[in-house]
């Protein structure tokens, strides 16, 4: 366990779930409207691997708050946008569903499920075509690998052999339907095995989620072929704001809840010595004060004007191509 | 009766009467569906007729096209319309051509329900209506709801008709409570006159007719004239004969829905107005409709895309006084 890499992951896991936590109670209030797709319990997955993967072009699902914070996105930027304010990620116009933001290499942000899957491969084989050797990643979750896009992308990346990590996010639910009754099986590394190198890890472990991605980075960048990699993870909250979540046991989340990945990574980096009392204590503060200050920019900051609503459907300066 | 009630009382009645009427869907089945239409519904019939599936739409209506051959009577739920492109080649491609492909053999008697619209603060790839796309493909029967009653007869007679038929409701009505009366001769297929007037005809469906039927008391009132409403039940076939009788009395007509402008459904509805009562008309129809944008997620901006009780009263005011109201 490298202490900078721990300190790293537990200060970028806190400030996950904290953002989330107060996500939460700003959409209780009413500031944040829409879907909320909260990620609480999969911090070690989406911290894990977007440290992980470090630099190149990431394409995530709906549910990404706390990667696009673990990029390195301002935390005030993203909680702008769950606000819809104009000085989030997206003007205020994609909301928590849909966060971009390509100076950090990040390209959503995607709400229909497993659409981005796709994009990721497109893009690792423009960056290959280009005469990169950049990597992408593309998360999503188990409930996309049944359908056509997740198939069609596994067999094209083999095909094309682009460097591509297909990272997929086994929380065993896709809104109310456990994995089971719609999966034929639900060790998911599986279905992508005869077309990549295939594993499956803790999701509920940071260090074994970045190392897996890293190892992952190294082999699609330099062998140029793609890598799939499944965590198995857990998310504590209901899918979203708007789902009760009276499908699962009380005991199955209590038992989730005792994987907790955050509290894993204190108790052995305390144990190991990586961590100390004090540098938790002081992540903790910073953390909060992240957070208020997020939420207060959130507040104060201004409503897109109303000619926003015509801006940005089509590029401002195409004439000059035309004419 | 709440509108989502009536459209679960439409398939429980035919669930219970026909062993071949099954239900399929994500999360239709343990969960009772992501708008609770089909709650319920799992308890009573079982997993094998209420049939929860992946997410995958294109499978969803592909297999109940093949349902529908082997001898069910499959409602198809796709959650919301938004996805049904993703099964849009089996919608198109398939449902609605095999009838004729096959010189009328072959029935698809298949129902594929879905909500569509703008809600609240969902953002681009959550917002959309896609009626005109639908009702534009022969073969495909497009029926709408907009209360209880339309929700519960016309899903009864869309899951009967030995038609593949689009069913649209609306993500915002699901949780309205709304008047239900037995209307003994009710078709689906004929439009709904809700409301006689003299001097404006207007003609709408799911959720904007309810923000209309709200401007038009404070129209009413304030040019001291009357107006008639048509509900559209049925886009596809499209009979407009309600509306052509109705605009001959009024001699002006006014759509209103929620798609974007350009090439909007409202565009249909008045261009066979126009051809079959030109000379009736007093003034140029009126279409309202959403703006010709992505819907946005910030809800100033989202109110400001579409159509609102205000933004249609002070539409129709300025276009009647324009026209000599
Ligand atoms: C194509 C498509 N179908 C259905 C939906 C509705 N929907 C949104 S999230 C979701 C569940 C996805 O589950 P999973 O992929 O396991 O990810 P998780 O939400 O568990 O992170 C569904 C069905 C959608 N957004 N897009």
């Amino acid at each position: 366990m490298i202490k900078s890499y721990a300190e790293q992951f537990y200060y970028l896991m806190k400030l996950g779930r904290e953002f989330e936590i107060r996500a939460k109670e700003e959409y209780m209030k009413g500031n944040i409207g829409g879907f909320l797709h909260l990620a609480i319990g999969e911090e070690a997955v989406h911290v894990g691997a977007t440290v992980g993967f470090g630099k190149g072009d990431i394409f995530v699902h709906y549910r990404d708050h706390i990667y696009a914070l673990a990029r390195g996105i301002p935390a005030k930027e993203v909680m702008a946008e769950l606000f819809g304010k104009v000085t989030g990620v997206s003007k205020g116009k994609g909301g928590s569903m849909h966060l971009y933001h390509p100076k950090y290499n990040f390209y959503g942000g995607i709400a229909i499920v497993g659409a981005q899957i796709p994009h990721a491969v497109g893009a690792a084989y423009a960056r290959k075509l280009l005469g990169h050797t950049e990597g992408v990643l593309v998360a999503f979750g188990d409930g996309a690998t049944n359908a056509g896009n997740f198939y069609e992308s596994l067999n094209l990346a083999a095909v094309y052999k682009v460097p591509v990590i297909f990272l997929c996010e086994n929380n065993y639910y896709a809104i109310g339907t456990r994995i089971d009754r719609v999966s034929a099986f639900s060790d998911l590394y599986l279905k992508a095995k005869d077309y990549m190198p295939a594993i499956s890890v803790d999701g509920m472990d940071v260090f074994e989620v970045f190392n897996a991605v890293s190892k992952a980075k190294e082999y699609v960048e330099t062998e140029s072929k793609p890598y799939f990699i499944e965590a198995k993870t857990y998310r504590y909250e209901p899918h979203s704001m708007s789902d009760g979540g009276d499908y699962r046991s009380p005991r199955e989340l209590k038992i989730a809840k005792e994987r907790d990945p955050i509290e894993r990574l204190k108790e052995k980096g305390l144990e190991k010595g990586v961590l100390t009392p004090e540098f938790i204590k002081t992540i903790d503060e910073k953390v909060e004060k992240e957070i208020e200050e997020a939420v207060e920019f959130a507040l104060n900051s201004p409503e897109p004007s109303e000619d926003e609503l015509y801006k940005d459907i089509y590029c401002e300066v195409c004439e000059d191509v035309v004419s | 009766m709440l509108y989502r009630e009536a459209l679960k009382k439409a398939m429980d009645e035919l669930m219970e009467e026909d062993e071949t009427v099954v239900v399929l869907g994500e999360d239709v089945g343990f969960y009772g569906g992501n708008y609770r239409v089909t709650e319920g519904l799992y308890a009573k019939y079982g997993e094998k007729r209420v049939i929860d599936t992946p997410i995958a739409e294109n499978s969803i209506v592909g297999n109940a096209i093949g349902m529908a051959i082997g001898g069910l009577r499959p409602v198809a739920e796709i959650m919301t319309v938004n996805f049904s492109l993703i099964a849009y080649d089996q919608i198109v491609n398939e449902a609605a051509k095999i009838r004729y492909m096959s010189g009328g053999k072959v029935s698809l008697p298949l129902t594929i329900r879905m909500p569509q619209g703008v809600a609240k603060q969902l953002a681009a790839q959550h917002s959309q209506s896609f009626e005109r796309i639908y009702a534009s493909i022969p073969g495909l029967r497009v029926f709408t709801a907009s209360d209880s009653i339309t929700a519960y007869y016309g899903l009864k007679q869309a899951i009967l008709l030995d038609d593949p038929v689009v069913f649209l409701e609306h993500e915002l009505l699901y949780a309205q409570d709304f008047d239900f009366i037995d209307i003994p001769h009710f078709d689906v297929r004929k439009q709904r006159l809700i409301k006689e007037g003299n001097d404006i005809t207007v003609v709408s469906y799911l959720k904007m007719l309810h923000d209309t039927l709200e401007a038009i008391k404070d129209i009413e009132k304030d040019l001291g004239i009357s107006v008639e409403v048509i509900e559209l039940t049925s886009l596809n076939p499209l009979n407009l004969d309600k509306v052509y009788e109705s605009v001959k009395k009024t001699k002006r007509l006014v759509v209103v829905n929620e798609e974007p402008k350009t090439g909007s459904f409202a565009t249909e509805i008045i261009t066979k107005v126009i051809e079959n009562n030109f000379y009736d008309l007093d003034a140029p129809p009126l279409r309202i409709c959403g703006e010709d944008v992505p819907t946005p997620y910030n809800r100033k901006l989202e109110l400001l895309s579409i159509p609102t009780p205000d933004k249609i009263y002070k539409k129709i005011i300025e276009w009647g006084k324009e026209n000599g109201l």
